[in-house]
């Protein structure tokens, strides 16, 4: 009777114990599976862009300005010096403000509810669609002027640049020892240029890093283009005017029914996928060789 | 206490600190005195003051810019908020000459932003349905599974994943993914789950919620699979230790000892994810169809609240038609700016305490 039992209790274990190692196996093959089916699309993605990208690529591509509709060939010049044009300007906006509350959080602000705020705002204000900012640029500056312009869509994706640059220069202060501050000091270095020749010098790598992400992020920005810069098939004079941009150009290509203008969309796609990778590389490749890592 | 280290569950601590376990670490710091000496000598007291006044205004500049978008938003939908209110939301109009329900008629001057506030709501959360599981499956992979030498490479290739442009997805969507679930896709659903209701009609492109809840699901994956990582990255060894020492196969490990301890960070991520799919504007514009209608078929076409903006606003030409899109845009930006703060709120419970440096 009390032999059962004991053998009983015995399969019982061993079926458990069977049955807890085949959940472990399922679920780890789940999680290989996911990785799997995440990595799928990816490559997916790259691929096409490369097959259908690069055998549309040519010279035209990069020096002409579109053809009219029905024609075949013609470039998407005016939209890459367009695309330049409007990065040149959220730079000049987006830079300068984002290193400077950066530099309010980390030096000053340490603390402080109101450094907690603007921290959190920043983090907020980062997930808001890039869309509103879109539409809150065409409400400042395109309303007033009653005119698309260049300037709008610049200011739109520089705003898009503040929290990320503010947050990642915040991030990279931190990582410069108090000895460093209080060695420039003690020298006599009056405490801005302190800050911000030594300091911000050290973090230099890890907020260029930080400018290049946010560079990257916005190059792609469509959405808040459409209605700020709006597009143009011809080359623009003026800050003033309606400009092209690379994504806005891939956009209208990409709806349109005829062939060849999906072919300049892919063509388009690839360029400005290899110039973000490229930006995203490179940081990737600064941070991993530990100049960053030095600093701390 | 001596601490015991059995087992090594993932390598030595991610590449940079998270930014809210430098901010744990850094906000305590008290000036040492030798710097408050080298400070408090004033010998550059105005430049030092003006420097330190104009670095706060950079960062007053960030309440600035969510004050002045939710003033301009507000001021220019002034025409649309009179005239509808509230009503703006959930009114259904009807068709005079069909008697059809009809939501949103420029010509005959009324609006109503029900058909868009669904399809938001249902692109956004059938991706979730298919990316939360994906997102979790990766993390888990990748902080407690992966050989070391795969996983800085796969790291990175996620993280890619969300640096791509929305528009090449929408663009690869519209060329690939909607021809592929058009042909092979879509029949198998209507064949297999039509009696639900959910999949009987299907639009002829394939365009539609289906395929832009697809397109947003992969996303959305990279920013939920990087920060649940980093959220279970925060969970202490100890925890994972002390499961196993009771004798856990490693999957009860990842969950008894770090899902459970982790959930409310993945929750936070999982409203992040939510956060993104919500805004998302051109990728869903190229594939949801843009017919400002509510189906109740999965397969059938729609339109989001950020697509109809992006779709319509430079051909609107009532005052009426712009107001109504940016009362859109000034909903969606109230909407995201609560559901992120959320989110922030639940990952900074969960990182915050974490040690910040782990070894």
């Amino acid at each position: 009777m009390k032999k059962g039992t004991e053998e009983s209790v015995q399969e019982e274990f061993q079926l458990r114990t069977r049955l807890r190692w085949l959940v472990d196996k399922a679920a780890t093959s789940l999680a290989v599976l996911s990785t799997l089916l995440v990595i799928l699309p990816l490559v997916a993605i790259f691929i096409y862009l490369i097959i259908q990208g690069a055998h549309s690529l040519n010279l035209a591509f990069f020096t002409q300005i579109p053809k009219p509709v029905g024609e075949v060939g013609g470039g998407m010049a005016n939209a890459i010096v367009g695309s330049v044009t409007l990065l040149v300007i959220a730079s000049l906006l987006g830079v300068p403000i984002g290193i400077g509350g950066g530099i309010y959080l980390a030096e000053f602000g340490r603390g402080t509810k109101f450094a907690n705020g603007v921290r959190f705002t920043a983090d907020v204000l980062n997930g808001v669609p890039s869309i509103v900012m879109g539409l809150a640029a065409y409400a400042l500056i395109v309303v007033p002027q009653h005119h698309f312009s260049a300037l709008a869509g610049g200011v739109a994706l520089g705003i898009m640049m503040i929290p990320t640059i503010c947050r990642t220069t915040e991030e990279m202060l931190l990582m410069v020892p108090h000895a460093v501050r209080e060695a420039a000091l003690g020298l006599g270095v009056p405490n801005w240029r302190s800050v911000l020749s030594i300091t911000v010098k050290t973090a230099s790598p890890g907020i260029i890093t930080g400018c290049m992400l946010a560079f990257a992020r916005v190059a792609g920005e469509t959405a808040p283009l459409i209605f700020t810069a709006l597009g143009n098939d011809y080359w623009s004079t003026s800050l003033n005017q309606p400009i092209a941009a690379l994504p806005l150009q891939i956009y209208v290509y990409a709806l349109s029914p005829y062939d060849d203008w999906h072919r300049l969309a892919w063509a388009g796609s690839l360029v400005l996928i290899v110039l973000i990778v490229l930006a995203v590389s490179l940081v990737r490749f600064v941070t991993s060789r530990g100049v960053l890592k030095g600093a701390s | 206490m001596p601490e015991i280290r059995i087992v090594q569950t993932q390598p030595p601590s991610e590449p940079a600190q998270t930014p809210e376990q430098a901010a744990a670490v850094a906000a305590p710091v008290e000036h040492s005195a030798i710097r408050r000496y080298l400070l408090a000598r004033g010998n550059s007291a105005i430049t030092d003051g003006a420097f330190r006044v104009l670095m706060a205004l950079c960062a007053f500049s960030i309440f600035v810019i969510v004050a002045l978008i939710l003033f301009e938003l507000v001021q220019r939908s002034q025409l649309t908020l009179h005239a509808f209110g509230l009503k703006f939301f959930y009114k259904t109009y009807f068709d005079p000459t069909t008697n059809l329900p009809s939501y949103w008629d420029p010509v005959n001057g009324y609006f109503s932003a029900l058909p868009f506030v669904y399809g938001t709501l249902v692109s956004s959360l059938l991706s979730l349905l298919f990316a939360v599981p994906l997102a979790i499956g990766v993390a888990v992979f990748l902080t407690e599974m992966c050989p070391n030498f795969l996983c800085a490479p796969l790291a990175f290739l996620t993280e890619l994943l969300a640096a791509i442009p929305s528009i090449i997805y929408g663009l690869w969507a519209v060329f690939i993914l909607v021809p592929l679930l058009r042909e092979y896709v879509n029949p198998l659903l209507i064949k297999g789950l039509g009696w639900t209701g959910l999949f009987d009609d299907t639009s002829p492109t394939g365009m539609g919620y289906f395929a832009s809840a697809v397109i947003l699901a992969i996303m959305i994956l990279p920013i939920i699979s990087s920060l649940t990582r980093e959220v279970m990255s925060a969970v202490p060894h100890s925890q994972r230790e002390a499961v196993l020492a009771l004798g856990a196969t490693r999957w009860e490990m990842i969950r008894m000892g770090v899902l459970r301890n982790a959930r409310v960070g993945i929750v936070g991520a999982v409203i992040l994810g939510l956060g993104r799919a919500l805004g998302e504007t051109m990728a869903v514009t190229m594939v949801i169809g843009s017919t400002p209608q509510i189906h109740h078929s999965l397969l059938s076409t729609g339109s989001s609240m950020a697509s109809v903006i992006a779709s319509e606003f430079t051909e609107a030409v009532s005052d009426m038609h712009l107001s109504a899109l940016i009362e859109i845009g000034l909903a969606l930006f109230i909407v995201t700016i609560i559901v992120n703060a959320i989110a922030r709120l639940l990952v900074w419970a969960v990182t915050r305490g974490a040690p910040a440096t782990t070894h």
